[in-house]
């Protein structure tokens, strides 16, 4: 049976000023797969997810969600940020952060309700944050911050999530509480797409990757290409001995 | 005329009331404004915008010759809007930061604009006095029609406000996270810039060029003190802005018309002041002092819980003990167990102690207490 292809991404180029940080990346995404996206500081996988997104414009290329342009599908698709991307000392409460992933269905203008409200509570609910809900959002500690992002994707109720380090600074209790909530989406049949740093959970929670150094080195199957071989490709060392540990 | 006598003037006097309406507007609008350029961490946004309006009230005066306010506001307002446009473009264009394009066109437009200015001055025409008001600012000359367009503008700047409320917040906080829900951020910033523009080109006439973003600034910051909620903080800062507008009018009325827009500055900055020192969440002051009442309840509880230690190892929790076993626990002091025992959690008979029931009880949930008041 041929699976659906969520995201494609077409020859994309993308530089900030004249080097290129991506090149020429093809990428086919399969429905239902929870993805790694791997690769050293600076090999571009902040880009990628933000060229998939338009936040940035890239150089060349084009990007499709479920064979229509982005901009079609963009209620179809969640996106969660580097928490290190926004100012936390913002005047703000948690629970209005998350009421945030309301916004795009609400479109301009609107104001969120009583049905918005519910939404981001269940959210909270969901990422352990209830009891949170009032706090200022400065008052918050890395890791629940990093949980408040999380819900604010989960509200938005997409069939594609970007996750861009979400287990960035996070102990293992809500590593563990975050990656459940990962492949509970994938049960549900979504799309999921992190960015990964930690190497040696790659296997245990993804059964996707794809290596990415400004070139695509790899894509597919954990247990068919998450090697050392691609690793070396990647990082440019061996990673043999790290990986068997 | 002292303090009390402008009071009692400032509903009866045509002029006085007229120009404490004027700087109570403005002061308002520029606060509320300012709170999102505060928020964006544009701080010296209004400055440039401010600056750049110069050369535009010069080109008016040049092409129109007449000294009209509302054309040279107007001419203020076409070139502080090109300023500003040119700032976003260099930050687009060109990767410099968005501070170095601040200053840079902030510098460039005021010398231009003074350049102008002195231009305009050597002309032989009687007519060419006062334009230098504009930098500094002249309250006096304020006008009913000119508070009446302060008071649309402001109108207008809360509506929309309000209309585009959840917008301009979401930008504030996540620009890239808004522009994947769909929404067009270069409108909305479009949209708070040009309002930005209005209000400052707005109090040209009565703070001007030099001190015009103080009024921006000022209020905003004042604010943010006080308040953790965005919609709270817009609010104060409004109301800051306003009370920095007719203290400072009241003074510099009443002590010899002192310059009305220095004065509301320096009003504005005397709300950031007390604002940073005495606000309970983020002051200075609750700071300091809440610092040391953590430090004393830390002492308090170590005590407690190094007695409880001690009760523990005997049958009954109120054995008396000797004070010198406290002795060798650094963090004693007479203070402490003083208060303990005004706590009711200790008893003192001569120099031996011992817990009561409800210190042991409370020495016993010591940790869970903490950990429930983490929640
Ligand atoms: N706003 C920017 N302007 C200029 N160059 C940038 C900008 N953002 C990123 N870059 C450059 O683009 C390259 C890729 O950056 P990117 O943030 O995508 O890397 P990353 O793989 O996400 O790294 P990390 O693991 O550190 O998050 C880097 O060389 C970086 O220096
Ligand atoms: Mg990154």
């Amino acid at each position: 049976m041929e699976q659906k292809i969520a995201v494609k991404v077409d020859d994309l180029t993308v530089a900030y000023n004249y080097k290129p940080v991506l090149w020429d990346i093809d990428l086919e995404i399969p429905e239902g797969v929870l993805m790694a996206i791997v690769g050293p500081n600076g090999a571009g996988k902040s880009t990628l997810i933000k060229s998939i997104l338009g936040i940035l414009n890239p150089i060349a290329g084009s990007v499709s969600i479920y064979d229509k342009p982005y901009k079609k599908q963009r209620q179809l698709v969640a996106y969660v940020p580097q928490k290190g991307s926004v100012d936390w000392d913002f005047p703000t409460t948690a629970l209005d952060v998350v009421m945030m992933g309301t916004y795009g269905s609400l479109g301009w203008i609107k104001r969120p309700g009583q049905k918005q409200k519910k939404a981001a509570l269940e959210a909270l609910e969901k990422v352990g944050m209830l009891p949170f809900k009032n706090r200022q959002i400065s008052q918050l500690s890395g890791g629940q911050q990093q949980r408040i992002f999380l819900a604010r994707a989960l509200v938005q109720n997409a069939s594609i999530y970007f996750m861009d380090e979400p287990f960035q600074g996070v102990d293992a209790t809500t590593e563990i509480a975050i990656i459940n909530i990962l492949k509970e989406l994938r049960k549900a049949g979504k799309t999921v797409i992190v960015v990964h740093h930690d190497l040696q959970t790659v296997p245990e929670y993804f059964d996707w990757v794809t290596f990415l150094n400004v070139k695509k080195i790899a894509t597919g199957p954990v247990k068919d290409i998450f090697n050392d071989d691609n690793l070396t490709k990647t990082y440019g060392i061996n990673y043999k001995v790290s990986i068997q540990e | 005329m002292d303090l009390k006598e402008y009071f009692s003037l400032v509903f009866n006097d045509y002029t006085l009331r007229t120009i404490t309406l004027g700087t109570a507007i403005l002061g308002a609008v520029t606060g509320m404004l300012g709170s999102f350029a505060v928020l964006r961490k544009q701080s010296l946004l209004g400055d440039a915008i401010s600056h750049a309006a110069l050369p535009g009230i010069a080109i008016a005066f040049l092409i129109t010759g007449t000294k009209d306010t509302n054309i040279l506001l107007l001419g203020a307002l076409v070139s502080g809007l090109i300023g500003t446009f040119w700032i976003r473009g260099i930050v687009k264009k060109t990767h410099l930061k968005s501070d170095t394009a601040l200053g840079l066109i902030l510098s460039l437009f005021f010398g231009f604009g003074m350049l102008l200015l002195t231009f305009i001055q050597k002309q032989p025409n009687a007519n060419q006095a006062g334009l230098d008001k504009y930098l500094f600012g002249q309250a006096a000359t304020l006008v009913e029609s000119d508070v009446w367009l302060m008071a649309i503008v402001t109108g207008l700047c809360v509506l929309v406000l309000l209309l585009f409320w959840k917008e301009f917040k979401i930008l504030l906080f996540d620009a890239d996270y808004t522009k994947t829900l769909g929404f067009n951020t270069k409108t909305i910033d479009i949209l708070i810039t040009s309002f930005i523009v209005l209000a400052i080109v707005l109090g040209l006439q009565t703070v001007g060029v030099v001190l015009m973003s103080a009024m921006l600034l000022a209020p905003a910051a004042a604010a943010r003190q006080w308040t953790n909620s965005l919609a709270k903080m817009v609010f104060l800062a409004a109301i800051f802005g306003a009370f920095s507008g007719v203290f400072g009018t009241a003074i510099s009325a009443s002590q010899n018309n002192l310059s009305t827009g220095p004065v509301i500055v320096l009003v504005a900055a005397v709300f950031v002041v007390f604002s940073f020192i005495f606000s309970p969440s983020r002051g200075l002051l609750f700071k300091q002092i809440r610092f040391i009442k953590n430090r004393r309840d830390l002492e308090l509880n170590k005590t407690l819980a190094f007695m409880h230690q001690i009760a523990e190892t005997h049958e009954d929790i109120s054995h008396p003990h000797t004070i010198k076993i406290l002795n060798n626990f650094q963090g004693y002091t007479k203070g402490t167990l003083k208060k303990l025992v005004d706590k009711g959690f200790v008893q003192l008979q001569g120099n031996m102690w011992s817990l009561t029931k409800l210190g042991y009880t409370t020495a016993a949930n010591l940790y869970n207490q903490q950990t429930d008041s983490n929640e």
